[in-house]
């Protein structure tokens, strides 16, 4: 089975092309991909549509934020666009306040779902949420069995950027707590996965199948993080 | 306006945790909801679920139990109960979605006596925070409300309808503010607790909304019945 492992993140992360649609998980400051978020931030592609929970946190951690504060994307698709306190403006809020940025908000089950559908290839799905709200202003409705529903659309990328517990080096992963949030789905979901594996990335046949939460045929790109790579 | 002491939050989001029953599943919003978890009743039995798909989580983990792959929704670390269970965020919204969240607590800027709700946006700034709040909110079985009763320059919050973009339409059942407790009702707001040394009028008289009077209005509760 193909050998899928790089022993670096800048080979890794290379040749993305500027104007690629990225995902990249995590959630709460874990499973982000911090070590292939700072390798693009070096290897500096630019018009980058990101899709992701977030538009990066306050502290000083390397996340989408990063790329975002440097100038390197151009649109965002995530969960929140807005400070959810006045003294939480981190920069991707600030930029977008100020049109340097562009952004669409989307409830977090409803992204999820996007990703999964792109995942899954289905053409589209209705949900109940944001019905009644403005959010579903000007979008396709339609009641099934006395409930409204709204369409929504599959998020598709050319990349996605992922954290795992465990890898062999065919790809097959594995993910620890709630390590795991968007990063099965983004996984899946995208053209091109690229994923920093936490623990030694071991020969195919040693993680056991039924463990496996990526199967390796969706992945494409492993780098184990180094001792002196971004841990947390 | 009478310048009386008010509840703290502590006992409003115990209020609201005594009416969770035995065997829920329990989604608590960031911040104010979380404090819902510290009220534990021994004989009741809950499922604390959050957004990044953990099911069956413990309190807040004291630094030497803290484990950095597991967090709430609002990326504090928690503990471990026996039976936690995992799934990915999808999975996590699709049990949010087929309406598995027996209650899901948030905080609100704004409640209607219609049962509209507003925590996602203000139109005078530019984008919102959702997060799952939408999805929990059209989705889940019962949706509770805790917010101060008053705004910062003394406004309502408890209104006739909402002023700014709601999150769901006609979904609150249970309101809990500083000053008291609150049924939505088909006819409006009825006050069921009153915080102590509050009169119902004087409530009313910071409420925009008509609040109806629970012919068993009591004080404020602070524990459960033993």
């Amino acid at each position: 089975m193909k050998n899928k492992t790089y022993q670096t993140f800048d080979e890794a992360v290379v040749d993305i092309p500027d104007g690629s649609v990225f995902m990249s998980a995590g959630f709460g400051g874990v499973g982000v991909p911090r070590n292939i978020l700072a390798a693009v931030g070096r290897q500096g592609a630019k018009n980058l549509t990101g899709i992701s929970n977030n538009g990066g946190t306050l502290d000083a951690k390397v996340d989408v934020g990063t790329l975002i504060a440097a100038g390197q994307v151009k649109k965002m698709y995530c969960a929140f666009t807005a400070a959810t306190h006045p003294s939480q403006v981190t920069p991707f809020v600030r930029m977008y306040n100020n049109n340097e940025i562009d952004a669409e908000v989307i409830p977090q089950g409803t992204l999820a779902e996007r990703i999964r559908a792109a995942a899954a290839g289905i053409g589209a799905f209705y949900t109940p949420t944001t019905v009644g709200t403005e959010l579903a202003v000007g979008k396709e409705q339609r009641e099934i069995n006395g409930r409204r529903y709204v369409l929504e659309y599959p998020l598709h990328a050319d990349y996605a950027f992922i954290r795992a517990w465990k890898a062999d080096t065919f790809g097959n992963l594995v993910f620890r707590l709630t390590q795991r949030n968007f990063n099965p789905v983004m996984a899946m979901a995208a053209r091109i996965t690229i994923v920093e594996v936490e623990n030694d990335i071991v020969p195919v046949g040693e993680l056991d199948p039924d463990h496996v939460h990526v199967p390796g045929v969706y992945v494409d790109r492993l780098v184990r993080i180094p001792p002196d790579g971004i841990w947390d | 306006m009478p310048e009386k002491p008010r509840l703290e939050r502590q006992p409003m989001c115990d209020r609201l945790a005594m009416e969770f029953q035995d065997g829920w599943i329990v989604n608590l919003g960031v911040g104010m909801p979380t404090l819902c978890s510290n009220y534990v009743e021994p004989h009741k039995s809950l499922v604390f679920h959050s957004e990044n798909g953990a099911i069956g989580y413990g309190p807040l983990a004291p630094p030497e139990k803290a484990d950095r792959h597991l967090v709430n929704a609002g990326g504090q670390q928690v503990t471990a109960l026996p039976g936690l269970a995992i799934v990915h965020h999808a999975d996590s919204f699709a049990l949010i979605r087929k309406g598995m969240v027996d209650v899901t607590v948030m905080g609100a800027y704004e409640v209607a006596e219609n049962g509209d709700f507003a925590n996602w946006r203000i139109p005078t700034r530019k984008g919102g925070g959702i997060g799952g709040a939408m999805d929990l909110a059209a989705c889940a079985k019962r949706v509770f409300i805790t917010l101060e009763h008053t705004t910062k320059e003394g406004g309502p919050r408890l209104l006739k309808r909402c002023t700014l973009p709601i999150t769901a339409p006609g979904v609150v059942k249970l309101v809990v503010t500083d000053l008291g407790l609150f049924e939505v009702t088909p006819e409006g707001f009825k006050l069921r607790e009153h915080a102590p040394g509050w009169t119902p009028a004087e409530i009313q008289a910071c409420t925009e909304a008509r609040l109806i009077i629970a012919d068993d209005l009591r004080e404020f509760r602070f524990r459960a019945r033993a």
